[in-house]
């Protein structure tokens, strides 16, 4: 099919709707109604299309009405990772979810993600987070002489971990982790992921390394099978079943 | 700002040395499921068969006790039972206890209750006189005449 620019069929204009944000803010330095890291919650209404997506709802508070309002965002397009929130009590990407799909009728609850320390408003401060990916050491650790070309290796061995080679790293699903909430010590659901992908790279050989960590009292172990993770992944990623294959790597050594 | 420094790739240890943790995570999948049996057994064997519950009374009880078979059932119904709930509450204080203080207390009680509970119901269950010297003979299991 041929796009043409006389195809006359008018789109189908979409109609405007009135939604309400209600969001929680913490000011470091503070209001004058709210002391220095209070945190409160603010409503703004705004008008926007069903088919905005949170983060042009969030935009448009921040450029038309309180541009005080603070929250991360970069590519706008699910891929950076930097827009994970909590919205009407899930972990999602603000870019990445529709206002229709959750009910504008109703004020649209955003919160910043939960067991991470707020700095201000929506961002919360990933150090912890990321320290914990650092731990299983996210990098190939390959034996022997450096090979004169890329490392081969057969689409059914690129299978095993092909689902963990799509984190963006948004923390989504580390503070969706009851554990996580509880015990800030767990390396959290991420830092599995971030392993796994590389446990199950056949042109890896550090996995006894990563796998030595991750048996750590803080490690896998701690995970109770609550899937919220998986629910959380705006990647889709089969976050339990990687853990669980990964506990599974510990328990019988296949891999 | 510079980059936060990353790990030096270790060099090979072999295998994880201190496997308490997996051990721990094994042990509740291997008795959660043995406990499935004995509990559902348990329940069927004292609720669902002869008269059903209007059968539970002393001479009941005391009947079961009597029998090995049924020493030894509760026997491990009651250590498995103890030892998953005592692990899955390590765990729970472990999560929720911050402080090293608060942590070591919750967890000695936990080991003096269950200690304590396994100690005394090992002894109910081996030393149980079904036939107390005594005791009004209507209440007590059909063998007992015959040891009187
Ligand atoms: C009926 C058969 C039972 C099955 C199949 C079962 C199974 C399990 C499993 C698989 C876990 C581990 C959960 C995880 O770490 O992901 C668990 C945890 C636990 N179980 Fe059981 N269990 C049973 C009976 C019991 C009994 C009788 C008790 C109490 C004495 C008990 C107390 C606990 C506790 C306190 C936890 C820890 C909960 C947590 O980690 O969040 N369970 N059970
Ligand atoms: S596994 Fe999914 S939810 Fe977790 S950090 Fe990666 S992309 Fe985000
Ligand atoms: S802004 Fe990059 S993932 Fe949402």
């Amino acid at each position: 099919m041929t796009a043409t620019a006389e195809s006359s069929a008018p789109a189908g204009e979409i109609p405007a709707i009135t939604v309400t944000l209600r969001i929680l803010r913490t000011i470091p330095e503070g209001t004058e109604e709210h002391g220095p890291g209070e945190s409160y919650w603010q409503e703004f209404t705004i008008e926007a299309h069903a088919t905005d997506r949170v983060l042009d709802a969030l935009h448009k508070i921040k450029w038309e009405q309180d541009g005080s309002l603070a929250f991360r965002r970069s590519c706008a397009h699910g891929v950076c990772g930097s827009d994970a929130m909590r919205i009407n009590a899930r972990n999602r990407l603000a870019c990445k979810t529709l206002l229709k799909d959750l009910n504008p009728a109703k004020p649209i609850i955003v919160e910043p993600l939960k067991g991470l320390p707020v700095e201000k408003d929506l961002i919360v401060d990933m150090e912890p987070f990321f320290a914990s990916y650092r731990e299983i050491m996210p990098f190939l650790m390959p034996t022997g002489a450096v090979p004169e070309r890329e490392r081969l290796q057969s689409p059914a061995d690129r299978q095993k971990f092909d689902d963990t080679t799509k984190c963006i790293l948004c923390a989504a699903c580390t503070t969706s982790c009851p554990v996580f909430w509880t015990d800030g010590q767990y390396f959290g659901p991420q830092a599995i992921v971030g392993a796994h992908r590389f446990i199950f790279d056949s042109r890896d050989e550090g996995q006894w390394e990563r796998l030595e960590v991750l048996n750590d009292k803080a490690g896998v172990w701690k995970c109770r099978t609550a899937f919220n993770c998986t629910e959380a992944c705006p990647r889709g990623i089969e976050v339990t079943k990687a853990i669980s294959e990964v506990k599974k790597a510990l328990t019988t050594g296949e891999f | 700002m510079t980059a936060p420094q990353l790990k030096e790739p270790r060099t090979p240890s072999g295998r994880s040395r201190n496997n308490a943790e997996k051990w721990s995570w094994v042990f509740m999948r291997v008795s959660g499921p043995i406990l499935l049996v004995l509990i559902v057994t348990h329940l069927f064997v004292n609720l669902m068969t002869g008269d059903g519950i209007s059968q539970i009374d002393f001479a009941f009880v005391a009947g079961k006790l009597a029998h090995p078979f049924w020493q030894w059932f509760d026997f491990t119904m009651l250590v498995l039972a103890m030892l998953h709930g005592f692990n899955g509450m390590r765990l729970l204080i472990n999560d929720y206890a911050r402080r090293p203080g608060s942590r070591k207390l919750l967890h000695s009680l936990l080991g003096t209750a269950t200690l304590v509970v396994i100690v005394l119901g090992t002894l109910v269950l081996f030393t149980f006189d079904p036939c107390p010297a005594g005791a009004d003979p209507d209440l007590l299991p059909t063998f007992c005449e015959d040891v009187a």
